[in-house]
């Protein structure tokens, strides 16, 4: 236990941001083990159970379906996290690729890839994920596919300006004298000087995505019930708001802001340690 | 001594061009270096200085045009493909930095700067790597090598990590070392130091030495022939010795001038007015001429001086200056008449 306090302690940051990784470590644990955890089967819900409050039999309530809340909750961690985490990874792969070899080659191959990632910019990410919805259909894969599409160009921007600085220092062209070839030094030497900086944007991507996304499900594009999720359980239950009924619109919207809070707390604490704002 | 072979590098008319600059940053920059030969390459920040010596490996900026040739060894590196650039600089010439700190990756150990070209280039394993390392290490005179190849860049002093570098640049015996200000971020008693090494090096394994630097005096400490460059053109070249002694160019004379005496009482020193040329700034004449205060108008500003061999011998001062061994060049209209003058 105390080895992991100190962990935490060394990461640096105050206490928001102590709070903020214990909250995201929970949410990921509880992804995890969501199976084992949800008491109930969130897809099961009885009628006259609709809208049972806060107590024994269910925790959290229940909606307007009679699903238990709070395992739906639980079972809908896995696609709220899990989808975020595949725009996060591909954007970032993706964009990192287009960053460095843009940068490292320079000339007019970095001129016109720098126009296309300016035009790429303008498209909003709602817009294209609606676009691929359209093309593809419901469900989690054409949103994240478009999501990737549409947050590349941050992380290409950022590792496009990041290799630029980099490659004009002296020790890159001191490797390059040592006679190390061009690839070995941009993805072997460069890269890992670079990644801290990138990570801790995607830290911050993450937390976008994840709100998109959710909107995405809310607005019935996304994920479809009875598949929990986050956006679709807020999306089912705000009729019910009008009802009087608030709670199962209200505890996933909840979630989603500590998930997103949490996420631009850390990523932003991540990139000024390493921009050396703090020590 | 002028060299009778082939020199092995040799800079022929070499012209560097960048898209939106108004002059060159060089300009049909002529210079050798013999085998086993020390010489420098003078002048103030902007010259044209460290682009002239990282073109001896290949090391231009992007999208510059260049014209000339830069040959080394017999290779000519304009326009040399990756396979060529990478035979040059694995098998005859390596690099010196200005800073340390900047030249070696801060984030991996010392013994990895060392060895890795050896292991992944040069196809040796990690024993024999690290063994060539810390013969290195302890040829360039750092104590303790064995506990600094295990140490990072940020625990090491600045002149330790210089010897540092130049052990990285010794790795695969090199004939040919390319220095660019290898003491400037340096303090001073650990620049004699650096020099020394330097020095050593130089005359025990007969290394071809190009040291750019500012510092005339250094350079002719350290080196049999000097060359001075302004404005991306050499304007002086001569031995060491004989160029101290008489400066023909009067950018040469200003920077001797500018630089308190190494012996004797300082007197006041005189600098150069003005600044050096920048790249938005083209000269018709003469890229000395506005600071120039021998400069003659309708003469100097109209047509560049060319590098060639002054027709009238200067005085020979209090000194007897032994005959030069390699000629006196200089890019001057008036150099024989400022000779005449001082006579």
């Amino acid at each position: 236990m105390s080895a992991w306090t100190t962990r935490l302690r060394r990461l640096g940051g105050g206490p928001l941001v102590r709070m903020s990784t214990v909250v995201l470590a929970l949410f990921v644990l509880v992804s995890v083990l969501a199976p084992w955890l949800a008491p109930q089967d969130p897809t099961f819900g009885e009628l006259g159970d609709s809208f049972a409050g806060i107590g024994a039999g269910h925790w959290l309530g229940t909606d307007g379906g009679g699903h238990d809340t709070f395992s739906a909750l639980i079972e809908g961690t896995r696609t709220s996290l899990v989808g975020p985490l595949a725009v996060v990874l591909a954007s970032t792969v993706t964009g990192v690729a287009v960053g460095l070899f843009t940068a490292w080659r320079g000339g007019w191959v970095d001129t016109v890839v720098g126009r296309v990632l300016d035009i790429l910019f303008a498209f909003p990410a709602l817009l294209l994920a609606i676009l691929a919805v359209a093309l593809f259909g419901k469900g989690l894969g054409a949103p994240v596919l478009a999501m990737a599409v549409a947050y590349m160009p941050y992380t290409a921007r950022l590792v496009r300006s990041l290799t630029a600085q980099e490659k004009v220092r002296p020790y890159i062209a001191a490797y390059q004298v040592q006679g190390h070839s061009e690839v070995f030094v941009a993805l072997r030497r460069l890269l890992p000087n670079i990644t801290p900086t990138v990570l801790a944007q995607s830290t911050v991507n993450f937390g976008y995505a994840l709100l998109d996304l959710a909107a995405l499900s809310f607005l019935g594009l996304g994920v479809q019930p009875p598949t929990p999720d986050w956006g679709a359980m807020i999306n089912q239950g705000q009729a019910a708001v009008l009802q009087g009924q608030p709670m199962s619109a209200i505890v996933p919207a909840v979630a989603v802001v500590l998930v997103v809070v949490a996420f631009n707390v850390v990523g932003e604490h991540l990139g000024d340690r390493l921009a050396g704002r703090e020590s | 001594m002028p060299p009778l072979e082939m020199p092995l590098l040799e800079y022929d008319g070499l012209r560097v061009e960048l898209p939106g600059t108004a002059r060159p940053i060089l300009d049909g920059v002529t210079l050798s270096v013999a085998a086993g030969e020390a010489v420098a390459l003078v002048g103030e920040s902007g010259s044209g200085k460290s682009v002239t010596a990282r073109a001896a490996l290949g090391l231009l900026p992007s999208g510059a045009r260049t014209g000339g040739q830069v040959r080394v060894d017999g290779t000519d590196l304009v326009g040399a493909d990756a396979a060529r650039l990478r035979a040059v600089r694995t098998g005859v010439a390596s690099m010196i930095f200005q800073d340390p700190r900047a030249g070696i990756n801060p984030v991996r150990r010392v013994g990895d700067f060392l060895t890795e070209s050896l292991r992944l280039v040069g196809g040796r394993t990690r024993a024999e790597a690290e063994a060539r390392a810390l013969e290195l290490l302890t040829a360039v005179g750092l104590p303790d090598p064995a506990r600094h190849l295990r140490q990072y860049p940020h625990q090491l002093s600045g002149g330790m990590l210089q010897r540092v570098m130049i052990a990285g640049a010794l790795t695969a015996d090199p004939q040919l070392l390319l220095c660019d200000e290898p003491t400037t971020a340096l303090d001073v008693t650990t620049q004699a130091e650096i020099m020394a090494v330097l020095g050593q090096l130089q005359r025990d394994r007969g290394l071809g030495l190009l040291l750019i630097t500012h510092d005339l005096d250094l350079a002719a400490a350290t080196c049999d022939r000097i060359y001075v460059m302004y404005a991306g053109r050499i304007v002086e070249t001569g031995t060491a010795a004989d160029l101290l002694a008489i400066p023909r160019h009067p950018y040469t004379a200003g920077l001797l001038g500018s630089s308190p005496p190494l012996e004797g009482t300082p007197g006041r020193l005189t600098p150069i007015p003005g600044a050096p040329l920048s790249l938005a700034e083209a000269a018709s004449g003469c890229a000395f001429f506005a600071r120039c205060r021998f400069a003659q108008p309708g003469r100097c500003d109209l047509t560049p001086p060319v590098l060639t061999s002054p027709v009238l011998t200067p005085p020979v001062p209090t000194l007897p200056v032994p005959a030069p061994a390699a000629p006196t060049l200089v890019a001057c209209h008036r150099a024989d008449e400022l000779i005449e003058e001082n006579r």
